[in-house]
């Protein structure tokens, strides 16, 4: 059996350590705050926070603190404000640890598109762009196929690029898979899925 | 000089022009200058470029200023809220530069500095860095970004003093600061404003100096995405 959306998030916290602040994308990614057990994580929200809580108890919601997903939350005891260049300063800087986002497409040179189907409604890359230059380890966590069964993970992106060799680490439904030297490599698979499983549904060069 | 203004009219009186670049302050519908916007929306000024995160949403926001079609272009990392935004931009009536979010916020920071250009990874090999200069370090490239410098700069904070020190609070600060930075007329609307020396000169999140003019009002505060969680059961 594949993962499903929390056992994937669950597998992606297993690569957060002890300590780390950490950025979390929307979608699948924000799931993976269920998991970190009692590891001490410091998440970011990029629109200026350090230290972002569970969503308020419905009458607690505050206008002034939301997440870079626009969406309501709550601070912790350890939190922290500061204005958006500081934030993307920290990103920038290499100060924040890892970033854990999800994807459209990922090649096997580690290039990432997530921002932009041509020909569809055009949103904008938000703070992606400057997350996958700046820290310090980019995980993608993704379906390994689209709607259509095609893999997502590829030999070249075909949508334009978010950043290019900018991705560690992939954790699908199928598996993990590391960037190395001349493809992807198997780091294991879902339980329940084959290595041969996982090539069939990969375009990418996987590397032994 | 005398920083305090009775009304959003008042303090955008002279400061106005066709064609003009305007920074804008807030990350979604938080913390944005609701006040100064509606100020410029009654003043039929148009033509605008306009220096903000996001674009408001329809009817609200920076999204009023784009329905009576006063905005002639945005400078954003993010417009996905707004039909009419997409219906002008897709109809060409309206131009749109998307920068990275953080691109962004430092372009204000470092226009704000006197720093005309700076050189960052974000974005390279992408398109946002066709037609730039790049240039290698430690065998990385990275491409340059121009600082931007607006005429005027409208803000949001939570409380000032009379001299425009401010104070923000929570999320709402995001690119306020930055965006205030980089003006050479700043206009900060806050929901309160306090004697000098009710503020304690060590938590000021902006020194006046970047704060030309100020009103007070109060704000809806709109919420984009409210989200909650259930009280677990006793």
């Amino acid at each position: 059996m594949p993962w499903d959306r929390n056992q994937m998030a669950a597998r992606a916290a297993e690569e957060l350590q002890d300590g780390w602040y950490v950025n979390l994308g929307i979608g699948i990614p924000t799931l993976v705050a269920n998991y970190v057990g009692d590891k001490d994580i410091t998440l970011q929200s990029e629109n200026g926070m350090l230290g972002m809580g569970p969503f308020p108890y419905e009458g607690d919601e505050d206008p002034d603190l939301i997440n870079a997903g626009k969406q309501t939350i709550t601070e912790l005891a350890r939190t922290s404000y500061f204005d958006s260049a500081q934030s993307f300063g920290m990103i920038r800087g290499g100060k924040i640890a890892a970033a854990i986002l999800g994807a459209m497409e990922v090649a096997e040179n580690g290039d990432l598109a997530n921002w932009m189907i041509p020909g569809k409604l055009v949103k904008g890359m938000g703070g992606a762009m400057d997350l996958v230059a700046g820290v310090g380890r980019v995980i993608v966590v993704m379906d390994h196929t689209n709607k259509h069964g095609d893999s997502k993970v590829l030999k070249a992106c075909t949508l334009p690029l978010t950043g290019t060799g900018v991705v560690d680490r992939i954790i699908t439904n199928l598996g993990v898979l590391d960037v190395v030297e001349g493809g992807l490599k198997i780091v294991e698979t879902a339980e329940g899925v084959t290595e041969a499983d996982l090539r069939a549904a990969t375009e990418a060069t996987i590397v032994d | 000089m005398k920083k305090v203004y009775g009304s959003a009219a008042e303090a955008l009186e002279g400061t106005l022009s066709d064609g003009m670049l305007i920074a804008a302050g807030g990350f979604g519908l938080c913390g944005i200058p609701e006040l100064l916007i509606d100020g410029i929306v009654a003043s039929g000024v148009k033509d605008l470029t306009v220096a903000s995160n996001n674009a408001g949403v329809d009817g609200f926001g920076l999204g009023k200023l784009l329905d009576t079609r006063q905005i002639k272009k945005m400078m954003s990392s993010y417009v996905g809220e707004n039909a009419e935004f997409m219906r002008q931009y897709l109809s060409g009536e309206l131009e749109l530069e998307f920068n990275p979010q953080g691109t962004l916020a430092e372009r204000m920071r470092a226009g704000g500095c006197g720093i005309p250009g700076f050189y960052t990874k974000t974005g390279v090999g992408t398109v946002i860095a066709e037609g730039k200069e790049v240039k290698s370090w430690g065998g990385e490239d990275y491409i340059l970004e121009e600082g931007i410098f607006a005429d005027l700069s409208i803000v949001k904070a939570w409380k000032a003093d009379d001299t425009g020190n401010l104070v923000f609070r929570k999320t709402a600060r995001n690119f306020n600061p930055p965006a205030a930075m980089c003006g050479r007329i700043c206009i900060a609307e806050v929901e309160e404003i306090v004697p000098r020396g009710s503020l304690d000169p060590d938590m000021i999140h902006l020194p006046g100096i970047y704060v030309h003019r100020l009103i007070q009002g109060a704000h809806e505060k709109r919420i984009e995405q409210r989200t909650v969680r259930q009280k677990e059961s006793a």
